[in-house]
């Protein structure tokens, strides 16, 4: 008893308390700020590196359905960022597509891409398949370079057209790439939630957790791992697509083994298996070097280090603590419980 | 043409097994791909071009490098996974971990040497040969004799010697190997030494065959010697020997056929097939979940 109690006074256990209380008076007050933001700040610069932010939280929640919910760690996925990219920004470039259409049409080719990739590495486990991922994405990056009818080989595709609604042009300028960046966040975090509370989600965890295990209870191992594997590798694309169309040109060397590192180091610093973290890392990773201009040269090294330095000291992230709440009952569950309790009242009465 | 490059592939192919073997001697006794190793295979290759550079003559540049490359290795265990082992973390964390100290590695040699490629000596200039028609420089067949010579060596030492014997041993059962007075730790940062050393010479071979190095070498050949280690069977001696070759080979077959372009993906394609139709190698050992 004591134990619990401690829990209950617990920082942890107070602050979460808090927030989930006051749950939609902070997700209005985020809403505003995060509308009111260009607003105050009328920098081109400080929103940029906000929009990229926001990109790069999308990697995140990619490989973290991946990484965090099933346990399968890929080093490639600057591979799936590139399918997405290079067929949005041909689409868009070639075709003469909008940006909308571009980008399904990217999440839809690094999807097949991701059932491909799947498939093979249902074989494979941990380290192995880890490989595979990396092999892929060094792959993804020669046909890149090699085929150059297509993706115009090492020049890279360039003038990529920025996604223009009803005919206006966003760009960050007049804040339209800003907002519409913030958008398909919030709709990919919200995915992501629903997919973690989903049947879906609790099958990934309980493959994580022991994948024989989940076997023995019935869950379809093959088709849970490669529906990871398509979601993550949707989200990626997505992101990828949004990713070209601010930086305004793709070339191979835009998506080599460095970003897949930057990847996995983001979900690895907010912490696996969170959402919550996918926002810190991306920020914390993307704002030190552009905070810290002296620290240029080092600042692949200090990706090194937070790669190692968390490993030994807080393999769970920074934001990865289990929660102390007690576990949120769906509400038909809820209502069946009070009917049983209201029966057995009149049972006993 | 074709029997000229076979023979070209022959001697890079060596000097992916050299290092092929630094990641088989790691993975057989803790079973963690390290991927540090290209990049220590960077640094030994750096460290030979400084120590070569300094006119203390070339063998003695060659040892000293190796020393030190050796010791990198020891220091990489010591300081990144031996916490790691003692805390009894998840695999994956140590494989992370090696991610990291790669990243580490290489940007710093980026940081004291500058990113560019600079001109290594060549070890062993003696002309060429010819046989019929097939030109051998001498640097080949010195990097081919090398190769061989150090592979024998660490066969020897891993199947003939007292600390080969504790190193068989803790890999088979690290526990076991404890009990029976086996100082595993100090046998792990031995491998480390001995992968150490053999990137190193790798790094000094290579760089004196293409007479150039520089700080992101490390990257492709090290991902290359792993497909080769993985096409060998991951943890077997032998098999990162025929692995190397056998990668070596048909990289110079496709850079011929296919076109240069091609060179640098064909290794990911065997690695891949491999992985795909037979996971533990040519020679791997069959690995048994037990519930």
């Amino acid at each position: 008893m004591t134990n619990t109690r401690m829990e209950k006074h617990s920082f942890l256990y107070q602050f979460e308390s808090f927030i989930s209380k006051n749950q939609k008076l902070l997700l209005i007050l985020l809403a505003a700020f995060l509308c009111l933001l260009p607003k105050g700040v009328n920098n081109q610069y400080f929103l940029t590196v906000i929009v990229k932010m926001a990109v790069y939280a999308m990697f995140g929640l990619g490989l973290n359905i991946l990484t965090g919910y099933t346990g399968l760690v890929s080093l490639g996925h600057a591979g799936f960022v590139a399918i997405g990219a290079y067929t949005a920004s041909l689409c868009a470039v070639k075709l003469g597509l909008s940006f909308f259409p571009s980008m399904l049409l990217g999440m839809v080719a690094a999807g097949l891409v991701g059932i491909l990739l799947g498939l093979p590495t249902l074989r494979l486990t941990g380290t192995y398949l880890s490989i595979v991922t990396l092999g892929f994405g060094e792959i993804i990056k020669m046909i890149a370079m090699n085929w150059s009818p297509v993706t115009n080989g090492t020049l890279g595709v360039k003038n990529i057209p920025k996604p223009a609604v009803f005919g206006m042009k966003l760009t960050i300028a007049n804040h339209g790439l800003y907002y519409l960046v913030i958008i398909i966040l919030v709709v990919c975090t919200v995915f992501c939630l629903l997919l973690v509370k989903s049947k879906t989600g609790r099958a990934l965890q309980a493959i994580k957790g022991d994948e024989l295990a989940s076997v023995m209870m019935g869950i379809n191992v093959t088709y849970y791992k490669i529906l990871a594997f398509v979601l993550s590798a949707c989200i990626c694309a997505a992101a990828g697509a949004l990713y070209a169309t601010l930086i305004g040109y793709v070339d191979p060397n835009t998506f080599n083994f460095d970003v897949s590192t930057l990847i996995l180091s983001i979900v690895i610093l907010g912490g696996m298996g969170t959402i919550r973290g996918m926002f810190l890392g991306a920020s914390i990773l993307i704002a030190l070097p552009e905070a810290s201009r002296f620290l240029m040269v080092y600042r692949f090294v200090l990706y090194g280090v937070i790669l190692v330095v968390m490993m030994r000291f807080r393999p769970q992230g920074i934001l990865g603590w289990k929660s102390q709440l007690p576990y949120k009952l769906s509400r038909q569950v809820m209502e069946r419980l009070k009917m049983e309790e209201t029966e057995e009242a009149g049972d006993n009465g | 043409m074709i029997a000229q490059q076979i023979f070209n592939g022959l001697a890079l192919g060596m000097g992916y097994a050299l290092i092929a073997v630094g990641y088989s001697l790691v993975f057989g006794i803790l079973r963690l791909v390290n991927f540090s190793h290209g990049s220590v295979y960077a640094f030994g290759a750096q460290m030979a071009m400084v120590f070569i550079g300094l006119r203390f003559g070339v063998i003695p540049g060659l040892i000293a490098s190796m020393v030190l490359t050796g010791v990198l290795g020891v220091a990489i265990d010591k300081l990144a996974l031996e916490p790691l082992r003692k805390k009894k973390s998840i695999p994956i964390a140590s494989l992370i971990t090696t991610i990291g100290i790669s990243n580490i590695v290489t940007n710093l040699l980026i940081v004291a040497f500058g990113s560019e490629k600079r001109a290594f000596p060549p070890l062993f200039d003696f002309g060429t040969l010819q046989i019929g028609k097939i030109v051998v420089s001498s640097t080949q067949i010195g990097m081919f004799v090398v190769s061989l010579i150090l592979m024998l060596l660490l066969v020897g030492i891993v199947f003939y010697t007292k600390i080969g014997l504790a190193m068989r041993a803790a890999e088979q059962n690290p526990k076991a190997a404890n009990l029976m007075g086996i100082n595993v730790n100090f046998v792990i940062s031995f491998t480390f030494f001995l992968s150490g050393i053999s990137a190193s010479i790798a790094g000094s071979l290579v760089g004196s065959y293409y007479q150039i190095v520089y700080p992101n070498m490390g990257f492709m050949a090290g991902l290359k010697a792993f497909a080769a280690a993985v096409l060998g069977g991951i943890g077997s001696l032998p098999g990162a020997i025929i692995g190397g070759l056998i990668v070596g080979v048909s990289e110079s077959m496709a850079a011929t056929v296919l076109g240069s372009t091609y060179r640098d993906s064909m290794a990911f394609i065997i690695l891949i097939i491999v992985l795909i139709v037979r996971p533990n190698g040519l020679f791997g050992k069959k690995g048994i979940t037990k519930v």
